[in-house]
């Protein structure tokens, strides 16, 4: 189980289920809904939208029943007898929610805050249905406020799942829940907004009501986001994570917390002996993990030697030396004449590094290591075994941390100057006052207040790991996993690899041309200058040796 | 040590109307009374890379502030910098007992990115400061000779590895040799208790492996009571220490204790079930003598045998001493059939260098030197004209 914090009450477990089914009701609702604020003529399909009906914030007892979702909406709206009332009804309460749901996930490409879009959606709506269902509506509007806030976690999944363009990002919904009360809080308004949650999900019915129904001027556009998110679905995801650190920071056990299974390079080792090695060496484990039909094959890279050495100089060597050769592979693949159709992605998307928690300042041996790998991969500092540190003592550290890193002109991620639009940078802003995170780590479980939690038990005390007034360990999972994996993933492919490319091919005056549209004049030129091969290009691999045999038949 | 006063109150001597009774029984006394009024000295060092809490332990220890105006550089400064030795005096007084307590302090120690050399400075220091009291101890004027030699170096272990690490057993090996070395394991509240007992057999073990020598507790003597056996029993099976260091005054559980305060609960520094700040603490204050014993009996006179045979050359460091030739002559002789492990006569595995015990003592200040059996000089002569020294 990835996200038990989460998915702790048993309606909610049975909604995450119906969303999986249901999503693909979801996603046109809501690509359609968005556009209604937008566009004057989409009063029918809002009406429309509207049909797709349940969403309601009623008291939805059961699980996956539809028609029990389809029966609650009528009776809470308590709207009219006849037939046409009794859709429109349904309809509003849905596009209600899904629009301001789905307005979120819309709201990312387009950059109105998510208030002002509730705003607009307050007014919208009266205006298009026209009757007087406004007090409903509003109360109906705050609850799926709340809703929609804690129904961030499912979107979130599947923004997750079909993220390929990095649209549909839900970064700022759960930061809008993160930053709010504490974590416990949120999840106990989430069990209570669960029941009405529930309904939320436009059942299989609503989707064959809605496509055999009256609209007229749906074309299903967005149906695209379904068949990406079946896609995805299929083709699972990968997540390649670096772990740097002094030996003893704990880097195996807070992997193995993160991913909440034995993932990290000591719990694969037969017999775990902790011996420093000589020179640092990168290990590179590879897992299959599943959660709710999304798989994901989740590297962790390990370099164990690193700063443990008396001489530590260019102990950072080996590890950009690893980074560059996996962009490399990436390259080669790319560059190749016939393409593997999925490229099998080594890149290392991020790289934690762990800051022993002498709570002074940083040492030099971090502020060179950082300086040189925040130039070509996204890294994360943290805190490693922030138990040692009292709340003030947390706190100072931070601040100097983040002036030092300041001072040093380092960008770590979240890097300000990739920041898309105004909400990733509220967002992304929140993130850079918390880091560096403090965290701690621990696969051991212990009884604490009849429920069963990860810790550390002491004499003086036991400490949770989930417990952000403890530590900051969920902020990192939520960053690393629930909120922010995309987005890592794209720097990488967008901005990291895409520098060292470029570098690259200009190294290679033009060599790898990879096709005849873009360098119609290097093309012939590649063909003459295949004999006089450029030293960098001459790659010791057989994939280079194929790509160069290939271009001289050309 | 007892206060005079219990001592008469005890009335452990006998009614001086006894017959048979002389009265050199008083002596200790006398010895007493005038260390007291002399007041000690004692030289600690500190090592240990920075962040480990090293001043705020001394801090603890002594309950006094001995960096008031403490500045730490950032991580930029921490480049250019080497490895400084800053030593901080206090005169501490408790019962009419005064303690002139030295802290050396060694800023820099492991923060380099190449830490190659960063305890060419410590060994320095402490070669100096033996240098010096040689010099003194072989001048014309010996009246007041002033002791800096450190007498005992606290080596702070970070608790965030797995054992010791490359620098730590170099620095140790290297220094083993010319002073006490006491392993602490640092912010020990980072560890479990589980954790923590598992370290520390971690650092033994690597401790016997690489053959570091660090000060052993001598055994109590039986004539000792039960508790101080008790006590010293305990004290050497927790080595090495894991301690918390702190000067806060936190309110718990009703009583204001020295502590940090967490989240989850309050670590009180002088709690014996929380680390051992306690047993350290008493550690250094019942063997403080024997720290100096050590120091004078062990650790200076190798190095002044060392020094000694090297005579006029140059030392390690460039250090001539003025001696008069005629001197060092005699002192050449006096070693030329001296093995020269007198240190490994002096064995510091687990039996106490006494008096009774030593196997070689070498005075100068016109005491008999005598040997062992196994270090007998075989020149007859050098061996008659010693006796009569």
């Amino acid at each position: 189980q990835l996200f038990p914090a989460v998915k702790s009450h048993h309606d909610r477990r049975s909604f995450e289920v119906e969303d999986v089914d249901t999503s693909s009701h979801l996603s046109p609702g809501s690509r359609r809904t968005t556009n209604s604020p937008h566009r004057n003529a989409m009063s029918p399909t809002s009406i429309y939208n509207r049909d797709l009906g349940t969403a309601t914030p009623g008291t939805a007892t059961t699980t996956n029943d539809n028609n029990l979702n389809f029966n609650q909406p009528r009776s809470i709206m308590g709207g009219g007898g006849s037939k046409t009332p009794e859709p429109v009804s349904r309809r509003s309460e849905l596009s209600i929610d899904i629009s301001s749901s789905s307005s979120r996930q819309v709201d990312n490409v387009t950059s109105p805050a998510s208030a002002r879009f509730a705003a607009t959606s307050t007014l919208k709506r009266p205006e298009v249905l026209g009757h007087s269902k406004t007090p409903e509506m509003s109360h109906k509007r705050e609850v799926t406020f709340a809703k929609t806030a804690t129904d961030s976690p499912v979107i979130r999944r599947n923004e997750g799942n079909y993220n390929n363009n990095g649209t549909s990002r839900t970064p700022e919904q759960n930061h809008a829940r993160k930053f709010e009360p504490p974590r416990s809080e949120v999840s106990l308004s989430h069990s209570n907004m669960s029941e009405s949650t529930k309904p939320h999900h436009p059942n299989p019915q609503g989707k064959g009501e809605k496509t055999h129904g009256s609209d007229f001027s749906y074309v299903g556009i967005d149906a695209i986001l379904e068949q990406m998110r079946r896609k995805a679905m299929k083709q699972g995801f990968e997540l390649n994570v670096m772990v740097v650190g002094q030996s003893g920071l704990g880097k195996s056990t807070l992997m193995n917390t993160l991913f909440k299974s034995k993932v990290s390079r000591k719990s694969v080792q037969p017999n775990p002996e902790e011996r420093i090695p000589k020179t640092i060496e990168i290990k590179s484990i590879s897992h299959d993990i599943e959660e709710k039909g999304v798989r994901m094959k989740l590297t962790v890279i390990d370099t164990p030697g690193f700063g443990d050495q008396i001489n530590n100089e260019n102990c950072w060597q080996p590890i950009m030396k690893f980074i560059n050769d996996q962009y490399e592979a990436y390259l080669q693949e790319e560059i190749h004449i016939n393409r593997k159709k999925r490229i099998p992605d080594s890149r290392v998307h991020c790289c934690i590094y762990f800051i022993p928690p002498t709570g002074h300042c940083l040492r030099p041996l971090d502020v060179e290591f950082m300086r040189r790998l925040s130039k070509v991969v996204n890294i994360v500092p943290v805190i490693a075994k922030a138990d040692t540190l009292t709340l003030e003592e947390r706190d100072d550290f931070k601040q100097t941390i983040r002036e030092e890193l300041r001072a040093n002109g380092i960008d770590v991620y979240p890097q300000k100057e990739f920041d898309e639009d105004a909400d990733d940078r509220m967002i992304n802003d929140k993130i850079r006052e918390m880091i560096p995170f403090a965290v701690v780590g621990s696969d051991q479980e212990y009884q604490v207040n009849g429920k069963r939690i990860l810790g550390r038990k002491t004499k003086w005390g036991t400490i949770e790991v989930e417990n952000i007034a403890h530590c900051e360990f969920a902020y990192l999972r939520d960053l690393l996993i629930r909120t922010h994996m995309q987005n890592i993933k794209d720097i990488t492919g967008s901005i990291h690899y895409e520098t060292y490319r470029v570098r690259r091919l200009n190294e290679s005056n033009g060599h790898f041309s990879p096709h005849p549209s873009d360098h119609p004049a290097a093309q012939p030129k590649a063909n003459g200058q295949h004999e006089e091969q450029p030293g960098g290009a001459a790659q010791p691999n057989g994939v280079a040796a194929q790509h160069e045999a290939r271009s001289h038949e050309m | 040590m007892l206060p005079l006063p219990n001592i008469i109150s005890k009335g452990q001597f006998p009614n001086p109307e006894t017959p048979g009774y002389v009265g050199f029984a008083n002596l200790p006394n006398q010895v007493h009374r005038k260390s007291v009024k002399k007041g000690f000295e004692f030289t600690l060092m500190v090592v240990g890379e920075s962040g480990l809490g090293k001043s705020t332990l001394i801090n603890s220890l002594f309950l006094t502030d001995l960096y008031p105006e403490r500045v730490i550089p950032g991580a930029a400064e921490k480049i250019e910098r080497t490895v400084q030795i800053e030593a901080s005096t206090v005169e501490i007084e408790e019962r009419g007992v005064k303690l002139r307590l030295t802290v050396v302090d060694t800023p820099g120690y492991g923060d380099a990115i190449n830490s190659q050399d960063c305890f060419s400075t410590i060994i320095s220091y402490i070669d100096d400061q033996f240098e010096r009291y040689l010099h003194d101890e072989s001048g014309l004027n010996r009246r007041h000779i002033v002791d800096n030699r450190v007498h005992c170096c606290f080596y702070f272990i970070s608790p965030l590895g797995h054992g010791l690490k490359p620098l730590d057993v170099q620095f140790m090996k290297a220094i083993h040799n010319k002073v006490n070395v006491v392993p602490v394991i640092a912010k020990a509240d980072t560890l479990t208790l589980r954790e923590s007992e598992r370290l520390k057999r971690r650092i033994l073990d690597e401790i016997d492996e690489h053959g570091i020598k660090i000060y052993h507790l001598p055994d109590a003597e039986s004539d000792e009571d039960e508790d101080f056996k008790e006590q010293t029993r305990i004290l050497k099976a927790s080595i090495p220490f894991a301690v918390v260091g702190s000067n806060q005054q936190i309110e718990a559980k009703g009583k204001k204790v020295r502590g940090r305060l967490y989240p989850w609960g309050v670590v009180e520094v002088e709690n014996l079930e929380h680390n051992d700040f306690l047993k350290l603490r008493i550690m250094l204050i019942t063997h403080m003598q024997d720290l100096q014993e050590v120091t004078q009996d062990l650790h200076y006179e190798n190095f002044r045998s060392d020094r000694l045979k090297r005579g006029g050359r140059l030392s390690s460091h460039g250090y001539i001493l003025p001696l008069s030739p005629a001197y060092v002559l005699v002192c050449q002789l006096s070693s030329l059939h001296l093995p020269p492990p007198q240190r490994t006569n002096l064995c510091l595995d687990t039996h106490r260098v006494t008096k009774q015990h030593r196997n070689a003592t070498v005075g100068h200040n016109g005491r008999h030197i005598c040997y062992s059996s196994e270090t007998e000089p075989k020149h007859p002569e050098l061996r008659r004209w010693k006796l009569s020294y």
